[in-house]
């Protein structure tokens, strides 16, 4: 580890190294101290280069000046202190314990879950699994959704989104910005109606805000399919392109959300009401999922012409 | 920014937002006494279902009381940042 601390100093001093790979290790209020003196020296070497003892001499007096330590003690113990507050405050608005379970994620289930996304239609079990009342972390359960896959998706598809344009030659940094805002913004909506139909129905399912944000980011691998197919083979395949990833993805939205909603009964108030319940879910299930090919054609057919 | 790409309906969140203040003013602005009640939509007229599972119209008619609760004073706070700035940016 002493060896990073080479470009930093040039001329190397035996005797404050020997003590780095420690300190540097250990991040806690010591790592501080020794990256200050990494930024410092090279100001000091480079300004009295060709002084050379009485410059390692401040420098080692810096280092074992009680006051200077005791200030960078001061300003690691403050940078902490704030650390803590912004956690505390991030963690009242976003429940950061929920928000990680999204991302607990690894390659094989991100291959599972895109396999699934672009063909749903051999997949047998659609369950979510649970262990002892808590779902289980998309590591170890396909089903669960995530919320990796649909930032990133989100991120391709901007990248994605320039280069279209790039190659129609009508590329210009608002544009990009303006796809990306116009993107978030339609499954903002739709999460939002999301909730409001679930609550209006008084569906008392298990979906969380976050999980409606998992489930409508989705999408976002049906445009870049649709739009990679667009780029590649012309209008016809992007057509081609369009109906395979609608479908694909209205059939995975239905067998997903029938789990949740339509099986959120109270299994002891039977009658008409319950039927047009029943019915009014099953809409809902529907109307989201047949949403899913309207809003990708939307966003993706002005970047294939 | 009111540039758009042709065939797109141009979002920008600025637009979300002003979209969703617009829709929180029009809720806010149904008087409990003059309309709601009125159209049976009042307060008192909520109560009916015993039920575990109240109806479609029992459940808007608790939002649009809960949101003229929540949002009463925020929601003079917003509009009055808004005015400020349309007056000063238009």
């Amino acid at each position: 580890l002493s060896s990073v601390y080479h470009p930093y100093h040039p001329r190397a001093r035996a005797g404050p190294h020997t003590g780095d790979p420690l300190l540097f290790a250990d991040t806690s209020s010591a790592a501080p101290p020794m990256n200050n003196q990494g930024y410092y020296t090279p100001g000091y070497n480079i300004g009295g280069a060709p002084v050379g003892g009485p410059e390692d001499a401040g420098v080692n007096n810096l280092f074992a000046d009680p006051m200077a330590s005791a200030a960078m003690m001061y300003g690691s113990s403050l940078a902490n202190q704030g650390k803590d507050i912004v956690n505390k405050e991030i963690s009242r608005y976003v429940s950061v314990n929920k928000l990680k379970y999204f991302f607990a994620v690894d390659s094989k289930y991100v291959m599972k879950k895109l396999l699934l996304l672009v063909f749903p239609y051999t997949h047998q079990d659609w369950e979510v699994r649970y262990h002892r009342d808590t779902p289980l972390t998309p590591r170890h359960d396909v089903n669960a959704p995530d919320l990796y896959i649909p930032s990133m998706a989100f991120i391709t598809y901007i990248l994605l989104a320039g280069m279209a344009l790039g190659i129609q030659k009508r590329f210009s940094p608002e544009v990009l910005g303006l796809c990306a805002s116009t993107a978030l913004v339609w499954v903002v909506i739709e999460v939002l109606v999301m909730l409001l139909c679930l609550y209006i129905l008084s569906v008392h399912s298990d979906l969380s805000i976050f999980d409606l944000f998992a489930y409508s980011g989705y999408k976002y691998v049906g445009m870049i399919f649709t739009v990679l197919g667009g780029l590649l083979f012309g209008s016809d395949g992007y057509f081609v392109a369009l109906t395979w990833s609608s479908c694909a993805l209205m059939f995975f939205i239905v067998r997903s959300l029938k789990m949740k909603i339509l099986s959120s009964f109270s299994h002891n108030s039977m009658g008409a009401g319950a039927t047009a319940k029943s019915r009014l879910r099953l809409y809902i299930t529907v109307a989201s999922a047949a949403f899913q090919p309207i809003i990708i054609y939307w966003l993706t057919s002005h970047l294939v012409r | 920014l009111y540039l758009s790409s042709k065939s797109n309906m141009a979002f920008t969140l600025y637009s979300l937002i002003q979209a969703v203040i617009l829709c929180v003013n029009a809720v806010a602005v149904l008087h409990e006494e003059r309309f709601l009640s009125k159209i049976g939509w009042g307060v008192d007229q909520s109560i009916g279902g015993f039920g575990d599972e109240p109806g479609i119209k029992v459940q808007l008619m608790n939002l649009v009381r809960s949101v003229r609760t929540v949002m009463r004073v925020p929601l003079i706070a917003v509009n009055s940042v808004c005015i400020v700035l349309l007056l000063l940016f238009g």
